[in-house]
């Protein structure tokens, strides 16, 4: 078994939500042109993340995995309502995000000022739905492994929107071809900015990671995940 | 019959008008849901390592936002604009789990490599997109045409990343091998002489730099696409 500070750091480097499995694209490149706006929709990247990832896998693991009715009683205990994750998950993310809207504008206004105009945006963000989605494949066997996981994955999140909104900054002085300006350039940096990310990927984990065969590429890597 | 029956159709629209057809043409080309209005891409570009892949990925996409756009607009009358989201996203979510449930029965492989992306479908943002800013302003039928032309959009360039991916980075199309036999030992066709797979297109990254290099070819050719930064 990985270690929880392993599943941590796993998520924000190697297994990087934006570089590895290019969830959440869709914000990143809309809201990446300065450093400011990227620092908040981060920022509220990271609070959802934490928000919701465990209140899907107490979902996941009391309500629609196979046998998990059982505290019920016996007679539930063969019920298998996995197929109604999809729905299920997509809806504890929408109402959650609007509730803590709320409560963020009653409790917090100056949190809002900052985060306001990102929370609406973050129902619709692909890396929320698939924190809870890799939550559910990995199977995490505790509360606390589950909220190291969304909690390094929100940060993992976080340094790669800020990173590319600085060099976006940048980039408006250099002379880039005119056809490759802005989307076009900004995928190819994304791009090398994944491969400079995968060389975390030769980091061994934890202790008993050595006996598994060193994968080769992230192909392998996410193979021997599944396995 | 007949005859009442064109009669009464007269007045209306043809199905296939300028108008509608635009519709669907559009999306393909100088609309591209992916490359110019920068939608969907987060669910679509770690899974274009094998065509096979692309286009199950696409083809479902392209059910989801026909039948999704379809719903929408049929319901657009009796939908509460405050939570509007939640309706869309739930029409989405049912589908998506349609669509989950028929590839788990009837391609087990190709649904297990596709893990999460399936469920990702659900907040690709060309669904969400075209609910938003098509389907709830729309008759029935513009709608599904909307939603057919930019499923089509998206799975095309799905199919395009994913052939160059295979093609290079695996040398097959499809899982039939193009370049001859790349078994060690064994080698035929062109790796007997020397020729060797980049491995380097498998990565998830060269995806990015691939639709780069595809933005890059289209808008050097129409010019009125070229953003200023």
């Amino acid at each position: 078994m990985e270690s929880t500070l392993d599943i941590f750091v796993k998520a924000i480097f190697s297994e990087n939500m934006i570089f590895a499995y290019f969830l959440g694209m869709c914000s990143y490149l809309a809201v990446s042109k300065t450093v400011k706006t990227a620092v908040g929709l981060g920022a509220a990247v990271i609070f959802v993340l934490v928000v919701t990832v465990p209140v899907n896998y107490l979902l996941e693991n009391y309500m629609l995995k196979a046998g998990a009715l059982s505290w019920l009683g016996d007679e539930y205990a063969n019920i298998d309502l996995s197929f109604l994750s999809f729905i299920m998950f997509i809806a504890v993310v929408a109402s959650i995000v609007q509730l803590v809207e709320m409560l963020v504008e009653k409790f917090a206004p100056a949190l809002y000022g900052a985060l306001g105009i990102f929370l609406p945006l973050i129902a619709v963000n692909c890396s929320i739905l698939g924190g809870a989605l890799f939550m559910q494949e990995r199977q995490y066997s505790t509360l606390l492994d589950a909220t190291a996981f969304s909690l390094g994955s929100g940060i993992g999140w976080f340094i790669a929107i800020v990173a590319i909104a600085a060099i976006r900054e940048k980039i408006r002085y250099s002379n880039v071809p005119a056809p490759l300006r802005g989307l076009g350039i900004t995928f190819i940096i994304t791009g090398l900015m994944g491969i400079a990310f995968m060389s975390f990927m030769g980091i061994k984990y934890g202790k008993d990671v050595k006996k598994e065969k060193a994968p080769t590429t992230m192909v392998g890597q996410i193979n021997n995940d599944k396995n | 019959m007949s005859e009442i029956a064109i009669k009464s159709k007269a007045p209306r629209e043809p199905l296939f008008s300028k108008k509608n057809k635009k519709l669907i043409t559009d999306p393909l080309t100088d609309n591209n849901p992916v490359t110019i209005q920068v939608l969907g891409i987060c669910s679509a570009l770690a899974i274009t390592v094998q065509v096979s892949q692309g286009v199950v990925m696409g083809l479902s996409v392209i059910f989801v936002t026909v039948m999704g756009n379809l719903l929408i607009s049929l319901l657009r009358n009796v939908i509460p604009s405050k939570i509007r989201i939640i309706v869309q996203l739930v029409v989405a979510a049912s589908l998506v789990i349609i669509v989950n449930e028929v590839l788990k029965a009837y391609l087990p492989d190709i649904s297990e490599k596709l893990s999460v992306f399936v469920g990702l479908i659900i907040t690709n943002c060309i669904i969400m997109g075209r609910f938003e800013a098509f389907a709830m302003a729309n008759k029935p039928w513009p709608s599904v045409l909307d939603g057919f032309g930019n499923g089509l959009g998206y799975a095309g360039l799905l199919v395009l990343v994913a052939i160059f991916r295979e093609l290079f980075g695996s040398g097959t199309l499809g899982g039939i091998p193009i370049f001859g036999n790349s078994l060690p030992g064994e080698e035929s066709g062109l790796y007997a002489m020397g020729y060797a797979n980049n491995n380097m297109m498998i990565l998830p990254p060269m995806a990015l730099v691939i639709v780069g290099c595809i933005i890059w070819v289209q808008r050097s050719r129409n010019k009125s696409l070229q953003e200023s930064h």
